[in-house]
């Protein structure tokens, strides 16, 4: 018991290891929400006036609407009027290369381990740095651009492809979709565009890093990936944060499409500061993130969740063209006072449609974790199928562990399993492991990446070592 | 139009409720007035649920609180045919107790009675009834407030009963509400086995509002056996308050054969260690029937054990809905807590709507729920068919088999015959 305590201590203790804070000039709107904020974002970044009339429109919608209190969550709300809506570090001309990035910013990716340089030459991936909701610096643009792939900012999406943009923003995630959703939708300042064209197979894991940097900043993200017909992307998204002591509110947008016979593969690992181990400060994650599946299509969510005070976060598939096929796997660690709300929703609407969840979430300390799931089969999607797993694993006396599922079938021909699991480690277990020479942090950990392998295993290889990693960080020798 | 009408539109629980304040509840005992006044002042703060609520996101009730019920006993003689395989059999019509056709045996250190009588004569009854209720269910207070009767069931210390006690609960005119009540207190070390039945032969839009007090002592052991055979057309709201003490074991198997709406409340609170709890349903429906299962578990204390297995066969354009919560409170180590829902869904107009919840707090516990949904394996049909049964017939030994798990859990071996003999009758013919 002596060594148990000690080791739960030890993980309890650990400080944040990406808290830090970079210092730049930065360009903010004054604090609160209003036309007036909505009109100075949208002329700070040179919006077309049909952008402009959609925030205008979410906004409208937004004030009628009521913050969402069913998630089993409990924090103090946000004062939405008590926010920067917009915060940009200043304007640098088009970068040519990383030479000209400003060097306190190299330095902050350094610290993070996440080299740009290193990853342009030994990894072949293109990252499109954003730091506090604006671009900054974007690689292999040209490779993509020779294949037709767009791959860029939002704002810079916006200017240069209007067209697509304009056809495919809120198609998904309408802006009514719900109160944070519709929040992105007025006041989203930057995010990611990715257009891969038809019959193209994107030759690099597309990747992103997102920080939010500037106190008392809420990052609203808006990230679109349009798979053409016949194409196929693998689109990755890993943040962190640094330590701050005031909640901030991160409320962002994923829309995914992949159009006839395409597949997007969307990666996330999320390790934002998950507040001082009193529960004090941390991020609010509210994230809406949805694929829409047109016909022989397939969408694959992957997330591993280490970071935040509070998650929200479902990410979906609308299973709406025939034959198409929605994944979610997905790896929750919280420990310390954590919460986190998060599954998958699928909705089947076109016939044999297929979809996949396996959910594995783990608690230490004083946290909750929830999963909340829905499986919907609609009454045409005859054959459907579905699969889901979600398992919890408890560490400690002090933490909880829930299960949620929705599960509705309107129709004879479709098969949907759900089972969900829910223990502890077993001592025998360790005991074996203890007996082959391994330390309790060993076999814990060995213990924990077997449990979490299904989902590691659906991550691109860059991101399975982080997340490893991070598992280990996160879990070390925390045994109930 | 300036003269508009001047009465003001009243809210449907006023309407609900207008026509049963003016019944006379003065035959009641005192303590028992007090506890339907005090329900009658809850019921205002309270208003019916809608699809909004979680609680009842997926049945609407708009079909069953928008019509004109009145409580009232059968006006005529009533003609019922009892063949209860029982020497113990309390029955109620419409609510109210049946004098001439209710019959006993009195067994040592049981007390089986109308719930009236016991009002005059039980103490225990005094000091506990209308204590399980929840405050916020308004049908519960409905029931508190306006009930007539019920059947009340005290066994002593260490009784072991021999044969089932039946209660049963006809419904025999149309558009009346009844609100069954029931008591059963059982001592330390008792054992028995209730039938509870609800049957309409009036077959039109009635609607049964039941409620159920359960007490378990240490180390007893209950079953229930509980039967809906509603008509087409009425409705049935069924909630059921349990509470059980260390070592003692609890057993409910509910078989909802029909009604056009029925919503099962089954709501225990295992406070002591050492528990043991079987929660078993089955419901094979048809028509546009709409079946809605909530169970709530909560194990408060170490070593609890329970198992949960609901199964559906739903047909034509039939709904149904599960949804069983697992609690696990802290201080719960050591708890087993399985929980299970199965569905073969046999046409494209049918639905079904499940929800398996696990709240868990404690950590050394082992907690599982599994959902599936499906039909009949394509395979195993072929197989009994190139064995020379009929497409029918090998539907029926199909349906017959997955109904098997639940029906076996049946203690009472009369009840066991007849849900088979059900499941035997209803699933021949098949499409």
């Amino acid at each position: 018991m002596q060594n148990e305590d000690q080791l739960l201590e030890e993980v309890t203790n650990s400080e944040y290891k990406y808290g830090f804070y970079t210092e730049m000039d930065s360009d903010q709107a004054p604090k609160g929400l209003n036309e007036d904020i909505i009109r100075f974002i949208s002329a700070k970044k040179k919006e077309p006036e049909w952008l402009l009339e959609y925030r205008l429109n979410a906004l409208r919608i937004w004030q009628t609407m009521e913050e969402p209190n069913w998630a089993h969550l409990g924090y103090p709300k946000p004062d939405f009027q008590d926010l920067h809506y917009y915060s940009a570090p200043k304007p640098k001309k088009q970068l040519d290369s990383l030479d000209e990035v400003d060097p306190e910013l190299l330095e902050t990716f350094k610290k993070l381990g996440i080299s740009i340089e290193e990853q342009e030459r030994l990894t072949g991936v293109a990252v499109d740095v954003v730091v506090d909701s604006v671009s900054v610096a974007t690689s292999f643009k040209k490779k993509l651009g020779e294949l037709g792939i767009i791959f860029c900012s939002f704002s810079e999406a916006v200017q240069e492809h209007p067209e697509l943009v304009r056809k495919y923003l809120g198609t998904v995630v309408p802006t009514t979709d719900n109160f944070y959703a519709t929040l992105n939708s007025a006041v989203f300042t930057d995010g990611s565009f990715c257009y891969i064209p038809k019959g193209t197979k994107c030759p690099m894991e597309l990747s992103t890093y997102f920080r939010i940097n500037e106190a008392n900043t809420g990052q609203f993200e808006r990230t679109l990936v349009v798979a053409d017909e016949g194409s196929y992307v693998s689109y990755l998204e890993g943040c962190t944060a640094p330590m701050r002591d005031e909640n901030q509110l991160h409320a962002a947008v994923v829309e995914l499409v992949a159009l006839d016979n395409a597949e997007i593969k969307y990666s996330t690992i999320q390790n934002w500061y998950p507040g001082s181990k009193e529960g004090k400060g941390g991020i609010y994650n509210f994230v809406t993130k949805r694929g829409l599946c047109m016909e022989n299509s397939k969408i694959s969510w992957t997330q591993v969740e280490t970071g935040s005070a509070v998650t929200w976060k479902y990410p979906g598939c609308i299973l709406k063209g025939n034959n198409s096929i929605g994944e979610f796997y997905s790896v929750a660690v919280t420990s310390n006072h954590q919460q986190a709300d998060t599954g998958s929703k699928m909705i089947h609407l076109g016939k044999n449609t297929k979809s996949t969840i396996i959910s594995k979430g783990i608690s230490a300390g004083q946290a909750q974790n929830s999963y909340r799931g829905l499986v919907k089969i609609n009454k045409g999607a005859t054959n459907a199928r579905n699969f889901t797993q979600c398992d919890s694993l408890l560490m400690g006396n002090n933490c909880g562990a829930h299960t949620f599922p929705y599960i509705e079938v309107g129709n004879q021909s479709s098969k949907v399993e759900h089972e969900a699991t829910t223990s502890k480690i077993g001592e025998d277990q360790i005991f074996y492991c203890k007996q082959r020479g391994m330390d309790e942090t060993t076999a814990i950990n060995l213990i924990v990446n077997g449990y979490c392998k299904e989902v590691l295993n659906q991550l691109p290889m860059e991101f399975a070592v982080e997340a490893q990693k991070l598992l280990e960080i996160s879990l070390e020798g925390s045994v109930g | 139009m300036e003269v508009m009408n001047e009465t003001v539109k009243m809210s449907t629980k006023d309407t609900f409720l207008s026509n049963f304040n003016l019944l006379d509840f003065s035959f009641d005992e005192d303590f028992s007035k007090d506890i339907r006044s005090a329900a009658k002042n809850t019921i205002e703060g309270l208003e019916f649920p809608t699809s909004k609520v979680e609680y009842w996101k997926y049945t609407r009730i708009n079909k069953i609180i928008k019509r004109d019920y009145s409580i009232s006993a059968p006006e005529n003689k009533v003609e019922i045919d009892l063949s209860v395989p029982s020497k113990n059999c309390i029955v109620l019509i419409n609510g109210f107790y049946s004098e001439e056709l209710s019959f006993f045996e009195s067994e040592v250190g049981v007390t089986f009675s109308s719930l009236s009588e016991a009002k005059k004569n039980s103490s225990v009854l005094k000091e506990k009834f209308n204590s399980l209720v929840k405050k916020d269910e308004i049908f519960a207070q409905i029931n508190s407030a306006y009930h007539q009767d019920g059947a009340f069931m005290h066994v002593e210390k260490n009784v072991q009963a021999e044969e089932p006690y039946y209660i049963l609960n006809f419904v025999d005119d149309s558009n009346i509400l009844s609100n069954p009540r029931n008591f059963v207190f059982l001592e330390q070390g008792a054992n028995v086995k209730v039938v509870l039945k609800t049957i309409n032969t009036a077959n039109a839009g009635s609607f049964t509002n039941m409620v159920s007090e359960l007490f378990i002592e240490k180390n007893a052991h209950f079953e229930i056996n509980k039967i809906q055979n509603e008509a087409d057309d009425s409705f049935q709201i069924a909630t059921e308050q349990v509470v059980q003490a260390d070592d003692s074991t609890f057993k409910i198997n509910t078989f909802t054969l029909n009604g056009a709406i029925v919503r099962n409340n089954l709501n225990i609170d295992s406070l002591g260690k050492n528990t043991m709890t079987y929660l078993n349903g089955l419901y094979p429906l048809k028509g546009k029937q709409h079946v809605d299962n909530h169970t709530y578990l909560l194990h408060r204390e170490p070593n609890g054990e329970s198992h949960e297995l609901y199964k559906g066969i739903l047909g034509d354009s039939s709904t149904g809905v599960f949804n069983g919560k697992v609690f696990v409170h802290r201080e719960a180590q050591k708890t087993n807590a399985f929980q299970s829902n199965a569905n073969i869904v046999m046409t494209d107009s049918a639905t079904i709507n499940s929800k398996p919840e696990l709240e868990i707090y404690a950590d050394d516990v082992k907690c599982s729920h599994g959902s599936t949904t499906g039909q009949l394996d394509e395979e195993a049909l072929f197989y009994l068919r190139a064995r020379g049964l009929s497409k029918d017939s090998a539907r029926a030994v199909l349906v017959n088999a997955f109904a098997s798990d639940v029906i076996e859990q049946i203690g009472v071996e009369s009840v066991k015959e007849e849900i088979e003999q059900y499941i035997d009758d209803n699933y021949q013919g098949i499409k």
